[in-house]
């Protein structure tokens, strides 16, 4: 009885032990970029592929005649950032050569969904409010979820 | 002491008192003389002093084979070799000698390590120039920095030669099953020692590797938030298998500091214990696969007398 105590004992702390380092890895708070940012108003875009704010945000803003919508920039294939060929009017990622069109839509290489959109609001004063902690997606075979609200803007 | 009766005895004495010093001190000095060589012929066999005795505890007499397995055996370093082994199993078109020579580059990979941790600093504002310093401005640093990247990258390749090896000579066969795997768990610590490696030069090939890397994560059963089970588990991008590998949801300079730690403590310190198990097995399994297995005439008289 006192042997299985002493055991229990050993065993119950060496997995209290694993747990806490397991848990240690999670931190709690983190200190990366704010998911949420103003990128000005719908007037300060023309038709077409906005790269402007691919370096500072890592999003794309594309108006078309109708909508104005923000694409986060990241391959939905492994997670790199693809560059805006103007010339061919694609987003091409240099990783493994996955293509979209202009509006973000995958049409070549190996990405099995359209790029994520990043929910867009306009605010009280007429700015453009961006989050990319909301993403829209349209999973292959799946209902898209890019006509919800705050996927889009209309202009 | 002496001094006293010298000083009187050369004021009342004069010339024959020095010239009995002198022969004082020739004498002294042929007595030295002959201590030493005496002392000089004790010390011709360092094998013989009592110096070398207390370090190597046995006599290197290559004439009695049961010696030459004490001299292996009572030495730490030679212990690590087997006192005897098949002449067949050590040939090199049989082994290829991978297994020694992924040991060898762990250790020059160890060493050079060390070294370029002296000058690197695993943040995002100095990694990348430390290693511009290291290739450009620290003596011999593109030197270290070269043997350890062509290190890493041999020994992820002779890892996988060492396990064809195994394969080709069936040596994962029993006895030998549990070292089979835990050769497996190295294989697989090489690989992640390799890939911690890359991330730390902080330059963007290691970067878009281990974003990619790291975004296979995502997929996990269980573990990550795009995997099987993984939403149906409370999993998101804050708190699944990715953000504890990046210590957060991006990679940053929290993981630039978590991979260093892993590359440089973590990983080679489980690795030298499954080392140290992967060879104190091989020898407990019966030493290398050899081509045929040895059996003693005492032995096969048991086994005909069992049937």
């Amino acid at each position: 009885m006192r042997r299985r105590i002493v055991w229990a004992t050993v065993a119950g702390s060496l997995i209290t032990f694993f747990l806490m380092f397991v848990r240690f890895f999670l931190p709690r708070s983190i200190l990366e970029p704010s998911s949420k940012f103003r990128i000005g108003t719908p007037n300060d875009y023309a038709l077409g592929v906005d790269t402007k704010w691919q370096q500072q945000y890592r999003i794309w803003v594309t108006r078309t005649s109708d909508r104005l919508f923000v694409i986060y920039a990241r391959c939905t294939h492994l997670g790199c950032t693809p560059d805006w060929k103007a010339s061919e009017n694609k987003f091409k990622c240099p990783c493994h050569g996955s293509g979209y069109d202009s509006e973000g839509i995958n049409f070549e290489g190996p990405a099995p969904r359209p790029m994520d959109r990043a929910k867009v609001t306009l605010n009280a004063e007429g700015q453009i409010e961006v989050d990319i902690g909301t993403l829209y997606e349209w999973p292959k075979g799946e209902k898209s979820e890019f006509d919800d609200d705050g996927a889009f803007i209309r202009v | 002491m002496d001094n006293e009766p010298k000083e009187t005895k050369q004021l009342t004495g004069g010339d024959e008192d020095n010239r009995s010093m002198l022969e004082r001190v020739k004498q002294t000095g042929g007595a030295l003389k002959e201590r030493a060589k005496e002392e000089a012929k004790e010390y011709k066999d360092p094998q013989d002093t009592q110096l070398w005795k207390s370090i190597f505890r046995v006599s290197h007499d290559r004439s009695d084979p049961r010696n030459r397995s004490l001299a292996i055996l009572s030495n730490v370093f030679l212990h690590l070799h087997p006192a005897k082994i098949n002449r067949d199993a050590v040939r090199y078109p049989f082994t290829w000698g991978m297994g020694g020579i992924t040991f060898y580059l762990f250790i020059v990979l160890t060493f050079t390590g060390v070294l370029l941790m002296f000058y690197y600093h695993p943040t995002k504002l100095d990694a990348f120039r430390d290693i511009l310093y290291l290739e450009h401005d620290v003596p011999f640093g593109k030197l270290l920095r070269n043997m350890h990247r062509w290190a890493a990258h041999l020994m992820v390749i002779t890892t996988w030669l060492h396990m064809f090896r195994v394969v080709l000579t069936g040596s994962y066969k029993k006895p030998r099953e549990f070292n089979w795997c835990v050769g497996v768990v190295l294989l697989v610590l090489t690989l992640l020692l390799s890939f911690t490696g890359y991330l730390l030069p902080d330059d963007q090939l290691g970067f878009w590797a281990v974003t990619v890397g790291t975004n296979m994560a995502r997929a996990t059963p269980m573990l990550g938030h795009e995997g099987p089970f993984g939403p149906q588990l409370g999993l998101t991008a804050y708190n699944d298998v990715r953000f504890g590998l990046l210590g957060g949801s991006i990679v940053d300079s929290n993981a630039l500091l978590r991979s260093y730690i892993w590359h440089c403590i973590g990983i080679p310190l489980v690795a030298s214990i499954f080392m140290a198990v992967h060879f104190w097995r091989i020898r407990k399994d019966g030493g290398i696969s050899g081509p045929a297995p040895v059996m003693l005439e005492s032995e096969m008289k048991a086994v005909v007398k069992k049937k």
